[in-house]
C-alpha cells in the first residue's frame, strides 16, 4: 500500500493524477461513439488542428484554451459541412482540413522560432506540469460532457447506430452531430496536455476498443470504457512514476497493454464458448437413440449384400 | 377522409441527378403497397421523399391531409434495407426494439418499467421474446427483420414503410414477414414496401407500383404484371406464366452454356 501512496506527497502527482483519471474517463466516454462511428483518425486529425490554433492564439496573444478550442471547433465543423458530399469520405476531409490547420501553425512556428512551454505541452503531453486552473477545465469539460451525454444516451445510441433510421422517426440528428463534434473537441483538447497530439488517437481508441472486446452491449461498453480509460491513466501514472518514463508515452503503452490482454480475454472466451457448444452437441449426438455402440453400419452394409 | 399518403407534383433529386420530376401518387388509408423496380429507378427515395427525409424541388407530400414538414408527432414506422445494417455494433435485439421509443420524450438512458413491458410484449406477439437479450448478430435472418419490425411498430405508428424487407432472407423467411405483414395491415395500418421479389409481390400484396424514375403503372398484380409493362420498367423482356389466379415471372433470357448444347 506504501508503494501507492509515496509519490501522492509530491503536488505535481496529485495533480498529474487527477488529471489522468479524468481524462481517461472523459475519452473513455467519447472514445465509444468515436470507435463505433469508424472516426478512429478523427482525434488525431482535431488534436492537430487544435494545435494549429494554439500557435496562431499564442502569435495574437490570446489563452492556449480559446486558441485551440476555436480552431478545433472550425475544424470539426468544417470537416462535418465537406464530408455531406458524398464524393470527400470522412477519412479524406480529416486529413485536408486538419492537416492543412496544422500547417499553419506550423508555418507560424517557423516565423516566430521560438516555441511557449504551453504549445510544447501541446505537442508532447506534459502532465506533471499540469497547474490548479488546468484541473478545473479539465474537471468542468469533463463533467459538461458526461452530463450532456447521459442526457443524450438514446438519441446519440440511436444516431450512431443508424443515421438515416434515425432522422426519419424525427431525431435531430444533425443538431445531434454538431453536439457530439463540439464535446469531441473540448475533449481532445483538454486531453492534449496529457498525452501530447502526437498520442491522442490512442487515448480515445483504446479504452473504448478494449472495452468492446469484453462486452456486447453498448450501455456496458460505455461504462466498461470509463473504468478502462481510468485504470489506464492510474496505471500509467504510476508506472511512469516508478520506472520513470515520460508519462505520456506509458499511459498509452499501459493502454496497449491492456488492449491487448482483453483481445487475449476475448479469444479465451470464444474458445470456452465454442468447447461447450460441441460439447453439448456431442451430448446430443450421444444421447440420440441411435447409438453407435449397438447400431454398427459397417455390418448393415455387409448384410445388404 | 384525407388519403393516407398523397404526393403532389412532387420533384427530387439524388447528389446532382434528378430521380423524378412532377410525380403525382396518392395511397389511401389501410392500402398495402408493394413498389417494383430496376435497381437505381428511384425507389428508396420515393420512400424517403414520402417520409420527409428527402429533400424536393417542387410539389407537395401530405400526409393524412398534413404537410409531412409540419406534422411534429411523426407516427409512421420504417425499416430500412437491412444490407446497411452494422451487424457488430453492440446492440441486443431488445436495445434494437427500444431505440423505437427514443424519440419520446424521456431523457433518462435506462427503461422504465413501462418500456420493458411494451418491448417484451411486441417482442412476444412478433415471436421473438427468446431472443431480447441476444446480440443482434447471433440471431437468424428472420428474427432481425422481427427486431426491427418490433422497433418500427413500438411507438404504435399508422404508416408502415419497408426497404426491401425481402432481400438477402430465404424463402421461408420472405414468405413469414410477408404474411406477418399481411395481418398487421389487416388490422389496418397502411404498409408501403419495396422490393425486387416480383412473384412475391404477384402472390402477397394486393397493390402494387411499377416504378422507374415515375410510375409506369399501378394496379392489382393480376392486372398489371404483363410483359408489356414489366418490359417497360425493366427494360429486359420478361415472360409471365399465368396458372389459375397465380402469376410467375421468369427471366425470358436464359443464359445458354456450350457443355449444355
Amino acid at each position: 500500500m506504501q508503494i501507492f501512496l509515496e509519490p501522492l506527497h509530491y503536488e505535481f502527482f496529485r495533480h498529474g493524477l487527477i488529471a489522468a483519471v479524468l481524462v481517461g474517463a472523459l475519452c473513455g466516454l467519447v472514445g465509444v461513439h468515436v470507435v463505433l462511428r469508424g472516426m478512429s483518425y478523427v482525434g488525431h486529425g482535431l488534436s492537430h488542428a487544435a494545435f494549429g490554433g494554439a500557435v496562431i492564439g499564442f502569435v495574437l496573444n490570446f489563452n492556449f484554451y480559446i486558441g485551440a478550442g476555436v480552431m478545433g471547433l472550425f475544424a470539426a465543423l468544417l470537416i462535418n459541412q465537406l464530408t455531406k458530399n458524398r464524393k470527400i469520405k470522412s477519412d479524406a476531409a480529416i486529413g485536408i482540413v486538419t492537416t492543412a490547420i496544422f500547417a499553419l501553425g506550423v508555418a507560424v512556428i517557423s516565423q516566430q522560432r521560438n516555441l511557449n512551454k504551453s504549445l510544447e505541452s501541446a505537442l508532447f503531453g506534459n502532465i506533471l506540469g499540469i497547474t490548479n486552473s488546468d484541473l478545473m477545465i479539465i474537471g468542468l469539460v469533463t463533467a459538461i460532457t458526461m452530463s450532456i451525454m447521459f442526457l443524450s444516451y438514446r438519441s446519440l445510441l440511436f444516431a450512431t447506430f443508424d443515421q438515416e433510421a434515425a432522422q426519419i422517426f424525427g431525431i435531430k440528428t444533425e443538431a445531434l452531430q454538431l453536439l457530439f463534434a463540439l464535446l469531441l473537441t473540448l475533449s481532445v483538447i483538454v486531453a492534449m496536455n496529457i498525452v501530447g497530439v502526437t498520442m491522442i488517437a490512442a487515448a480515445l481508441i483504446m479504452p473504448a476498443m478494449t472495452a468492446r472486446m469484453l462486452t456486447d452491449r453498448f450501455s456496458l461498453m460505455q461504462l466498461y470504457s470509463i473504468a478502462i480509460g481510468v485504470v489506464i491513466g492510474a496505471g500509467g501514472m504510476y508506472l511512469s512514476y516508478f520506472f520513470n518514463v515520460a508519462s505520456g508515452a506509458t499511459i498509452v503503452l499501459f493502454g496497449a497493454f491492456i488492449f491487448c490482454l482483453s483481445v487475449m480475454i476475448r479469444h479465451i472466451r470464444e474458445r470456452i464458448t465454442l468447447q461447450a457448444n460441441l460439447h453439448r452437441h456431442g451430448n446430443l449426438i450421444h444421447s440420440h437413440p441411435v447409438d453407435n455402440k449397438h447400431h454398427n453400419h459397417t455390418d448393415e452394409i455387409k448384410n445388404d449384400n | 377522409m384525407s388519403p393516407a399518403i398523397q404526393l403532389i407534383d412532387v420533384t427530387t433529386s439524388y447528389e446532382n441527378n434528378v430521380v423524378f420530376t412532377r410525380l403525382s401518387l396518392q395511397i389511401e388509408t389501410g392500402q398495402f403497397v408493394g413498389i417494383v423496380g430496376p435497381t437505381g429507378c428511384g425507389k428508396t427515395t420515393l420512400l424517403k421523399t414520402i417520409l420527409g427525409a428527402q429533400k424536393v424541388f417542387c410539389g407537395q407530400i401530405l400526409l393524412n391531409g398534413q404537410p409531412v414538414d409540419c406534422i411534429r408527432n411523426k407516427k409512421f414506422g420504417y425499416i430500412p434495407q437491412l444490407e446497411s445494417v452494422d451487424w457488430s455494433f453492440p446492440v441486443t435485439v431488445e436495445d434494437v426494439i427500444m431505440m423505437g421509443l427514443y424519440t419520446g420524450k424521456r431523457f433518462l438512458p435506462w427503461q422504465s418499467k413501462e418500456e420493458r413491458e411494451r418491448v417484451e410484449d411486441l417482442a412476444g406477439k412478433l415471436g421473438i421474446y427468446n431472443c431480447l437479450r441476444q446480440h443482434i448478430a447471433h440471431t437468424s435472418g428472420g428474427q432481425r427483420q422481427r427486431a426491427f419490425l418490433a422497433r418500427a411498430l413500438i411507438s404504435n405508428p399508422t404508416l408502415l414503410v419497408l426497404d426491401e424487407p425481402t432481400s438477402g432472407v430465404d424463402i421461408k423467411t420472405q414468405h413469414e414477414v410477408l404474411h406477418l405483414l399481411g395481418d398487421i395491415n389487416s388490422q389496418g395500418m397502411t404498409i408501403i414496401l419495396t422490393t425486387h421479389d416480383l412473384n412475391a409481390v404477384a402472390s402477397h400484396l394486393p397493390w402494387v407500383i411499377c416504378f422507374n424514375n415515375g410510375i409506369v403503372a399501378e394496379g392489382r398484380p393480376r392486372d398489371i404484371f404483363t410483359n408489356d409493362i414489366l418490359t417497360r420498367t425493366y427494360g429486359s423482356d420478361i415472360i409471365i406464366i399465368k396458372h389459375g389466379d397465380y402469376h410467375l415471372i421468369a427471366n425470358s433470357t436464359p443464359l445458354k452454356f456450350k457443355h449444355n448444347t
